[in-house]
């Protein structure tokens, strides 16, 4: 282990991001291991999306030090970001209306060799190869969600960031949606998982960093989630 | 009344090829308004310079029309896509009408200078000696080069249609039409392809010009006559439809065309007149989508 990924894949030191005047992040420091599954928890507000969009350099001004495979992404566009190997879920899903189901599919460019296949991605999500020629916002809710997990998996990231992917969705798509991040970690991705549903992220997390007014306030482990539901609901009140 | 045949077909003719270089500019003004969300007002001096560049092709550098075709709208794309990189790229997140302003600041500055130097009589430009020469279609004559002219916009229209609605780089068109922020985190770099856009836009105003060269001469003035009719056109059609634009272009030259005919009195306003029905009754232009 001491090739030079052996420290963390993502690690973040004292982020703090803007939008316009409103300072959102104020010295989140986190990371995240190789083949992880993390989840960041918090009340709406807390700053997770404005993490997630902080990584992906699309929040207007952010400082302190995110860095990827060793190399600090901080000061670079979203392109360059995206082409280092990571790729973004947002929360509103992003499903193009003028594009098509499978242009919607095969939309972000391959960054880096060994992405899933076409059919790979048909295998975890079978809806998607019957809606192909559908217009992309009018599949339902659980099927766009399909779509923009689907399509981030063929690009080659190895880092995806997920936000919120069982927002609004029916109890059986959040178990779906639940197998298939479980099944990607099998095959090696690393996962940040953005979720108010802690529930469904104890499913699938390996660790939780608990978010409030953008700073890292807590991080357990799953296996300290039965002594830690105390501190969870103190923070996120549920 | 009695219907005079030829002359008819003789005014939709006419009809026709102003349809050509409506839906061409039009088409322009689309694909721009759609990426860049600038109304680009420079596009009449655009056009005008697509023909003094021909011009200029075959007087300095003896490249005739098929060369100037190719040539022109290189060039003056060009042009356009050092605008874009030094003026325009800073306005994207401003309101529609400082683009708007700065592109009509632009074309007075573009067409003032033609004119000072060449004057407004215009300079003469030969039909290209393939397409010289009328064809009797028994009911009327159709001169070679406006046939050219009707085929050949036919086909860059459909051909950009198509590019735009059915290939991968049309795609990423769309979606960043829709949603810039997210296809640059794809990691696909759209201020560049943003500035290709613009130049391509400005390249379509150029072949236009190229092409008319042969029919209206070239003068500073072509492009201020024709881009407040083409601007009409657009507001019928819909800001940012790509097929309403072609449709609509066509379609409207062939009506004035018909006016023409039918009551010579409005076939300057006609197309005006549907504009203020189409805004009354459909803002958003007949094939746009209400914002």
């Amino acid at each position: 282990m001491l090739d030079r990924t052996s420290g963390p894949l993502l690690e973040i030191k004292d982020l703090n991001a803007w939008y316009g005047e409103s300072h959102i992040l104020h010295g989140a420091t986190f990371n995240v291991q190789a083949g992880e599954v993390v989840t960041l928890l918090g009340r709406n507000g807390a700053g997770k999306t404005t993490t997630m969009k902080s990584i992906m350099g699309i929040v207007g001004k952010r400082t302190g030090s995110v860095k990827f495979e060793g190399r600090e992404l901080v000061n670079l566009a979203s392109d360059t970001i995206a082409r280092a190997g990571i790729a973004f879920c947002p929360e509103e899903r992003g499903i193009f209306a003028s594009l098509d189901v499978e242009e919607n599919l095969m939309l972000p460019p391959q960054v880096r060799p060994g992405g899933l296949s076409r059919e790979q991605i048909f295998e975890l999500f079978p809806n998607l190869r019957e809606r192909l020629k559908s217009q992309g916002t009018k599949l339902s809710g659980g099927e766009q969600q399909m779509l923009a997990i689907g399509r981030i998996l063929r690009t080659g990231a190895r880092l995806l960031l997920l936000d919120e992917p069982t927002e609004g969705l029916a109890p059986v798509i959040i178990q779906q949606i639940g197998n298939t991040i479980r099944k990607l970690k099998e095959q090696g991705f690393t996962i940040l998982l953005v979720e108010q549903n802690f529930r469904f992220a104890s499913t699938v997390a390996d660790r939780y960093y608990i978010m409030e007014h953008g700073k890292i306030v807590e991080q357990f482990a799953n296996s300290e989630l039965s002594k830690k539901l105390d501190t969870l609901h103190e923070y996120l009140g549920v | 009344m009695e219907i005079n045949l030829p002359a008819l077909f003789g005014q939709l003719l006419i009809g026709l090829i102003n349809g050509s270089f409506y839906a061409l500019l039009s088409l322009g003004l689309a694909v721009i308004f759609g990426m860049l969300n600038i109304i680009n007002f420079a596009h009449g001096a655009q056009y005008m310079m697509g023909a003094f560049v021909a011009y200029f092709l075959l007087q300095f550098a003896g490249l005739n029309y098929w060369w100037a075709l190719i040539v022109a709208p290189v060039i003056v794309g060009g042009v356009g896509i050092l605008i874009e990189r030094s003026l325009l790229q800073w306005l994207y997140k401003l309101d529609h009408l400082y683009g708007l302003l700065l592109t009509f600041g632009l074309a007075l500055i573009i067409q003032g200078l033609f004119r000072h130097q060449y004057g407004s009589s215009g300079l003469p430009y030969q039909i290209p000696p393939q397409l010289t020469g009328v064809r009797d279609l028994g009911f009327t004559f159709l001169p070679n080069y406006r046939a050219w002219v009707v085929v050949f916009s036919l086909v860059v229209c459909f051909g950009t249609w198509y590019m735009i609605e059915k290939t991968r780089l049309g795609a990423y068109l769309r979606a960043a039409t829709e949603n810039p922020t997210l296809v640059r985190a794809f990691g696909i770099n759209v201020p560049r392809m943003i500035t290709l856009t613009y130049g391509f836009g400005v390249a379509l105003a150029a072949l236009a010009g190229v092409m008319a060269a042969p029919i209206y001469a070239v003068n500073p003035t072509m492009g201020a006559d024709i881009i407040i009719v083409v601007f009409a056109v657009v507001v019928i059609g819909g800001m940012g439809s790509i097929m309403g634009a072609i449709v609509t272009g066509f379609g409207l030259g062939v009506v004035e065309g018909l006016t023409k005919y039918f009551f010579p009195e409005a076939s300057n306003t006609v197309i005006f007149v549907i504009m203020v029905i189409v805004l009354v009754t459909r803002p958003a232009g007949l094939f746009g989508r209400a914002a």
